[in-house]
């Protein structure tokens, strides 16, 4: 009893950063309860033995974890569903005679490296400017000492949760990375061992976000809105009044 | 050549100290001039990465994901033990060492395991320190939580996600290293090989996967921190990039490896929903505390579960093995559902699945107990439920949502399906207490080696075992070796062992890209992972894996006629780099087949079908398999098998009983 669906799909093709790109339209076969990426590689499957090239796109955990999956599906980083990534997306979604159009997460700081497989590392170099604690291995004192209450501690964890897939950076019409940022600092802010570092961090994050060409955030909230982890708008307020008090202290 | 495993001499509970007490220094100066490659940046990665980098060393780094945070690390959901006693429940390292190695059913070094139950502290403090938000109590105190094959408290964790965030503090230091210049991270980069000169392990050759580019990279050591080889059954927990490339290429460069068919099959994952499938999802080992394992008792009863009355199930693990019941470890739960379902009892459309059933604990333990706190008496069944569901979901919501939004079946209401599947390696290079494989100056951290785990693993363990490898034992180790070093010039990449390496790898590029047949990589790979495991999977037999050499073989030859890699070698091309991973399994598959065949008895992971008890049990065989088999590549197909004898001198070896 396979009760397939057919659907049109038109999903963007691009060589390489160079290149342009244009639309490509397929018709696939799927199965309901198949997963969309699933979905991509019937279509890739079938392209391969029809000596055409398959879709490129990232993904590997496949479980809503790693946050290498991408695609801007029918509009909207991740697809339809909220609070999950594309991974986790299934063609019960969808029905019979669907069109849908699959893009790589635009931005400027995000470059198209193939198809639907975006360059992201700019991410890595804010985290690189100050999105941690230094301590060295073998400095730290017995995980006891020092007592976090439960609330905090589930705060910065619900903070800490984000994946860095950056479609909160694809959703925003300013191509803005302050959700990402934000959920790092005010992870770090929280707890008692991000303290030390807490103004020199924020201000070194922000710059390195400006410097990677991200967008300034006009409060539109599409941001959280399309975010697979539900990290809150929140975190924004908490970077901006982080960053204030650190320039207010001259840093 | 005999293995040395260079196990300290002294007793147990020193011979880690007295090695990091006597081991040799290399000075700050020398440091900076000592460069060392690591391939990976999962937990056992990130962390050497760092660490290494904190002492001064030059490092680079490299993973194929688009960023170090990407790694197969940050999909572990449960928790990472560590013997720091904080439930006053009676832990200690002592007794994390012994239920490691009784729980790797007494296949695992002595040596080993007691270094990793010592260092298990010191991992939750670095975490801590680094800003990893462990679950916590109200009081701020760290919270615990319980696992399989422990009688304790002793596992740490941030809700389902503690791979994540243990990953995110490693990647933060790592990260934090790279900004200040002492580590050059070189991510979507691939190791295709191991450069030896004058027999030393001097670097690699890595393809940049997004240009295409072979790039040559010295090192005064090699570092392979990348993972396990669980996908050579195509289907698996594992990520889907996950493979065995590194580990392989440097076992053909002469790195042993150690116990490759000791796999670990896990029994509780969404089963299988369609030939379209690409992976498995696991669903905890927690929930096999609220969750009790049945079938129906008549075969191919199709009725809804629901309907079923309870005098016609039959709730095997519990009638099996009544003194552990649904919690018996992993790899004996696995078995017995497989033999549930290969007697014709299976569940579901395919009937490849039994149930996991939460109802009864739902209403009867916490159903109850909610309504006697409300003062309820005599509560109806619906206000049982009603109040069960809401204890349920706290405990495991984010599980049950992921069931649901996978299968479009909600595990409140109906049991869920399980079956068995392909999650951990326990086998890997071989590696001496120094984590060095039998290549001076190469070394495997992680799941990539075999060290710790024998032939099954604990819960748990694999998050303190790659973070004690890359934060606690390697920045020690490695001075043995580097200290030996210094005199070292970096030797230039022109040097003709770079050369031809770098030509080796070119031609199984070009002649992967030149064959142009008509059958896509994939096919290859479920083909592959259907004979794995059908034959080398839960249940062995020497006639089966006898044929399933025969048919890899086969297999491998069609595989190089008849496979179809589209593009070009020289851009982005995923397909290729799937090529080359899946040419690699083809032929570790063998190897794992050849060594289940010579392994006369079950242990662990490992079950022989002709090695059972009566009752259906593994049967060991100690007198003739209490060693570690080290494989050698001679030429395809064609190994050297070499033995690491088993010394327990501090526990008494006994049949594991789950009655
Ligand atoms: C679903 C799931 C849940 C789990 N839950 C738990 C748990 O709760 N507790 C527990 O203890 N364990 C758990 N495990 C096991 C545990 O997660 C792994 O064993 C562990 O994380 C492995 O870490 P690693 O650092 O050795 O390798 P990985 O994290 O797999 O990292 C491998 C690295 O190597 C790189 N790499 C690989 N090949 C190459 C190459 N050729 N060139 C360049 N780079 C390469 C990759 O890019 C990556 O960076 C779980 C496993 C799974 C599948
Ligand atoms: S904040 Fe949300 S959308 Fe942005 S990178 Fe993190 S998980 Fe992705
Ligand atoms: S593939 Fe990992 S989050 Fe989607």
């Amino acid at each position: 009893m396979e009760k397939g669906i057919n659907v049109t799909l038109k999903v963007w093709r691009q060589k390489n950063e160079t290149s342009a790109g244009s639309f490509e339209t397929y018709k696939v076969q799927a199965n309901p309860d198949m997963s969309f990426l699933e979905m991509f590689d019937v279509l890739n499957e079938q392209l391969i033995t029809e000596g055409k090239d398959p879709v490129a796109f990232d993904h590997d955990c496949r479980e809503g974890i790693c946050g290498m999956c991408s695609m801007v599906i029918n509009g909207r980083p991740h697809g339809p569903k909220g609070g999950i990534t594309t991974c986790q997306l299934h063609m019960r979604s969808f029905k019979d005679g669907d069109i849908i159009v699959v893009e790589p997460f635009r931005a400027n700081s995000f470059g198209v490296i193939k198809d639907l497989s975006v360059d992201r590392t700019a991410f890595d170099r804010i985290i690189a400017a100050g999105g941690f604690v230094s301590v060295n291995t073998g400095n730290a004192v017995d995980a006891n000492n020092i007592l976090i209450p439960k609330e905090i501690a589930d705060k910065a964890f619900e903070a800490a949760t984000c994946i860095g897939c950056g479609a909160c950076v694809s959703a925003c019409k300013n191509a803005s990375a302050m959700l990402f940022v934000g959920a790092k600092v005010t992870q770090l802010a929280l707890l008692p061992q991000g303290k030390a570092e807490r103004q020199s961090r924020v201000v070194a994050m922000v710059n390195q976000m400006d410097a990677e060409g991200f967008g300034a955030c006009t409060n539109t909230g599409a941001c959280a809105a399309e975010c697979p982890k539900e990290i809150p708008l929140s975190v924004i307020a908490t970077m901006n009044r982080e960053y204030l008090a650190a320039k207010l202290n001259g840093k | 050549m005999t293995l040395d495993s260079k196990i300290p001499e002294g007793q147990l509970s020193e011979k880690w100290t007295k090695y990091r007490s006597s081991v040799a220094l290399v000075n700050p100066a020398n440091k900076r001039n000592l460069e060392i490659i690591v391939v990976g940046t999962g937990l056992a990665g990130a962390s050497a990465a760092a660490s290494l980098a904190e002492m001064g060393y030059k490092v680079k780094a490299f993973c194929f994901q688009d960023s170090p945070r990407r790694a197969h690390s940050i999909a572990a959901q449960g928790g990472i033990n560590a013997a720091k006693n904080y439930q006053n429940d009676g832990d200690s390292v002592y007794r994390l060492f012994y239920d490691t190695i009784k729980g790797g059913d007494y296949r695992a070094r002595e040596g080993n395991v007691h270094r990793l139950a010592e260092v298990s502290a010191s991992i939750i403090d670095q975490c801590v320190a680094q800003g990893v938000p462990f679950a916590r109590e109200y009081g701020g105190t760290l919270s615990n939580r319980s696992f399989g094959g422990t009688q304790v408290q002793r596992t740490f964790y941030a809700a389902g996600q503690t791979g994540q965030q243990l990953l995110l503090g490693a990647y933060s230091a790592l990260e934090r290293q790279i900004g200040l210049g002492n580590v050059k991270m070189y991510n979507r980069h691939e190791m295709l090989e191991v450069v030896k000169i004058d027999g030393k392990a001097r670097g690699i050759i890595a393809r940049d996967l997004i240009s295409g580019e072979l790039e040559r990279h010295f090192g005064h050591a090699v570092l392979l921190c990348t993972g396990g080889y669980g996908n050579v059954f195509y289907l698996s927990t594992n990520a889907m990039g996950s493979n065995v490339t590194a580990a392989w290429k440097a076992h053909k460069t002469g790195a042993f490896f150690g116990n490759p068919c000791f796999t670990q099959i896990h029994p509780t994952c969404i089963p299988v929903s369609g030939h379209y499938q690409s992976k498995l999802t696991l669903m905890s080992e927690s929930l096999r505390n609220d969750g009790r394992i049945w079938v129906p008792k008549a075969k191919g009863d199709n009725r809804n579960p629901n309907d079923i009355p309870e005098e016609e199930r039959d709730y095997y693990l519990e009638r099996r093995y009544p003194a552990f019941g649904n919690l018996v470890p992993r790899d004996v739960a696995s078995r017995a559902a497989k033999e549930r379902c290969d007697a014709g009892y299976g569940v579901g459309p395919s009937k490849m699945a039994v149930y996991l059933d939460f109802r009864f604990n739902l209403m009867n333990k916490y159903g109850r107990a909610e309504a006697s706190k409300l003062g309820i008496e005599n509560p109806d069944d619906e206000t049982l439920v009603k109040l069960g569901k809401e204890v349920i979901k706290e405990k495991y919501g984010n599980l049950f949502d992921m069931y649901k939004q996978i299968t479009d079946e909600d595990p409140y209401e109906v049991p869920m399906r399980i079956y068995p599947a392909v999650h951990y390696t326990m086998g890997g290079l071989w590696v001496d207490y120094e984590l060095m494989t039998t290549v001076p100056g190469l070394y495997a951290l992680g799941e990539a080696n075999f060290s710790d785990h024998g032939a099954n693993r604990l819960g748990a363990s694999a998050l303190m075992q790659g973070l004690a490898d890359g934060y606690f034992v390697i920045p020690y180790t490695i001075g043995t070796y580097l200290s030996k070093e210094i005199a070292t010039k970096s030797i230039p990449t022109d040097h003709e062992a770079f050369v031809e390496a770098e030509k080796r790898c070119a031609d199984v590029l070009d002649t992967l890209m030149g064959i142009q047949g008509g059958q896509t990589v994939e096919s290859f790979h479920r083909r592959l992972g259907q004979i794995m495991w059908n034959k080398c999977g839960m249940g062995r037999t020497a006639e089966g894996l006898k044929e399933a050499i025969a048919e890899i073989q086969q297999l491998r030859e069609e595989f190089w006629k008849e496979v179809r890699v589209p593009g070009s070698r020289f851009e982005f091309n995923p397909e290729l780099e799937k090529a080359g991973r899946v040419a690699d399994f083809l032929e570790l598959g063998e190897l794992m087949c050849k060594d289940a065949l010579h392994r006369n008895e079950s242990c662990g992971g490992h079950f022989r079908e002709e090695y059972q008890t009566e009752e259906g049990e593994a049967m060991r065989d100690d007198d003739n398999f209490k060693y570690v088999a080290a494989w050698e590549f001679k030429n395809m197909s064609d190994w050297d098998m070499h033995k690491e004898n088993l010394v327990y001198e501090n526990i008494k070896i006994a049949q594991r009983s789950y009655k």
